[in-house]
């Protein structure tokens, strides 16, 4: 066999377990799903009057404007989510065992990014089949929406390897609150409920600095049709996924010094 | 003094001490509260523009919202800490004791509430230097305190029910998630009456947490509007009231004397 044959194989079985723990254990798919949906009800069900502030100039409904936040929003915390598990296994040692049994460990990490992509590809598919039924209006063609989940999936890599980063670094489940707060003032100091120039005060600031505002700002051109802000949005993912994975790799080379 | 107020005051200054003694309780209640309302304040503010908003500041409408907050975290707080008494057995040896049941729920809140009455005062002096107005006035302020001690109370109840049901703290832990879907389906983030979804509309004039947060709000932006605090405070005391006794139906199984 290969090395590259090898490395596939090792990565698939660690995804092929993460994803069975996930999708077998109550506990972590009951949360995974019912949050992106709550956020979805919550704000696009209790804030669409705000689309009829002044200047509030989105081309399309509030529910499609509120779907590209959540959907963003679960693609990240599903990266997460998949970094608490890496945390859970090295806490327990496993990892350790499956560090002896690899011989190139990029492929656990490839096997978490396989489960992470997969556990947001359901989520999509649950909060996307929601959103049409409650009547959510799509005005992108096929090509725009298809860059908006390109741009979750760049964002789910990402996120994932933020918590990698962390949980190779701790390798235990303490580091929760490290990997995912961060994560979730990154996405609320965006324009989560207005867009950006309607913001106000030092989060109006904030969100102009903020990376992930031109991933929003451009995840919401696709689903209206009217494409802003593609280039730097893309650019900003990849940079973010880019330099985030130069993190987890130094997180693994970390724990291989520490003997898992 | 009565046996019972002496074991109230005993369990009492027991729980105000842990509490303060634990940062983990004390700063995210702080904390994430105030951090939610910045966000929202900076980031709802456009919605003031919406005809019929009752008011110009977003900041000021927001601000009852932490109050609340600080309830959510009274029932992990309180249900956690009696949680750990169940677990660690400290509750079996004061079985062993002739112990009040009554004492111990009132005892067990002590510092869940003082925690709520502090965090009301950071709340308050933090909007107010923030720009945010409180048109009940000074009144209006140890009302706005009285409110707070009612809703932490309250919340710190479902807490101590919750404990006594699960006994376990990680259950217990598992409710915050589940009050914050209590806090986003209400009228947190705009006025009831200026929700565009029927179906919301219904559901946050159906939760109670509505008509705690209007109380609250009425102080900061009407001044005094005695029916929204007759509900809040109505609200509040209900709630409050019907956890309270189903925890005393739940003590009188724990504290089976032997």
């Amino acid at each position: 066999m290969s090395g590259f044959a090898r490395t596939r194989s090792i990565a698939f079985a660690v995804a092929w377990r993460n994803l069975h723990n996930f999708f077998t254990n109550p506990v972590l798919i009951v949360p995974a799903l019912l949050f992106p949906l709550f956020f979805f009800t919550a704000f696009a069900g209790g804030l669409s009057r705000v689309a009829s502030a002044p200047g509030f100039d989105f081309a399309g409904d509030y529910t499609a404007f509120q779907f590209v936040f959540v959907l963003l929003q679960a693609s990240a915390f599903g990266g997460v989510f998949t970094g608490f598990a890496l945390a859970r296994d090295f806490e327990s040692g496993f990892g350790r065992r499956m560090m002896l049994s690899a011989p190139n460990r990029v492929g656990i990490l490839g096997g978490y990014a396989i489960a992470a992509f997969a556990r947001a590809v359901f989520i999509w598919v649950l909060l996307t089949a929601i959103a049409l039924a409650v009547g959510m209006g799509v005005g992108g063609n096929a090509v725009d929406m298809l860059g908006l989940y390109a741009l979750a999936g760049m964002i789910n890599f990402a996120a994932l390897m933020w918590a990698a980063g962390i949980a190779l670094r701790i390798r235990s489940i303490q580091a929760g609150p490290l990997m995912q707060t961060p994560v979730f003032l990154i996405i609320f100091l965006a324009p989560v409920y207005v867009p950006i120039d309607l913001l106000s005060g030092w989060v109006e600031s904030a969100a102009r600095v903020n990376p992930l505002t031109a991933v929003i700002e451009a995840g919401r051109g696709f689903i209206s049709g009217a494409e802003t802000e593609v280039l730097l949005a893309f650019g900003a993912a990849a940079g973010l996924a880019l330099l985030l994975a130069v993190w987890a790799f130094t997180g693994l080379r970390r724990a291989e010094a520490a003997g898992g | 003094m009565s046996p019972v107020w002496l074991q109230t005051r005993e369990l009492a200054r027991r729980s105000l001490v842990r509490t303060l003694r634990q940062p983990a309780q004390v700063v995210p209640t702080i904390t994430f509260p105030l951090f939610l309302l910045a966000i929202n304040a900076g980031g709802l503010d456009a919605a003031t523009g919406i005809p019929g908003f009752p008011t110009d500041s977003y900041l000021t409408f927001a601000l009852a919202v932490p109050f609340i907050q600080s309830g959510i975290f009274a029932v992990s707080n309180g249900g956690a800490d009696l949680a750990r008494d169940i677990e660690t057995g400290f509750l079996d040896r004061l079985a062993l004791t002739p112990m009040s049941g009554a004492a111990l729920i009132t005892g067990q809140l002590a510092g869940v509430v003082a925690l709520g009455l502090l965090n009301a005062v950071v709340y308050l002096g933090v909007g107010l230097a923030a720009g945010a107005t409180l048109e009940a006035g000074v009144a209006g302020a140890l009302v706005l305190f009285a409110l707070s001690l009612v809703i932490v109370f309250a919340f710190g109840c479902v807490g101590v029910y919750a404990a006594f049901r699960f006994g376990d703290g990680e259950a217990v832990q598992g409710l915050f998630p589940v009050m914050f879907v209590f806090l986003f389906l209400s009228s947190m983030a705009l006025p009831r009456d200026l929700i565009e979804q029927e179906w919301f509309r219904t559901v946050a004039t159906l939760n109670p947490v509505s008509y705690l947060i209007e109380g609250v709000r009425s102080l900061f932006i009407v001044g005094f509007d005695g029916r929204a605090l007759a509900l809040a405070f109505g609200c509040g005391m209900a709630i409050g009231m019907a956890f309270l006794a189903l925890s005393v139906g739940r003590l009188r199984t724990r504290l089976v004397r032997t």
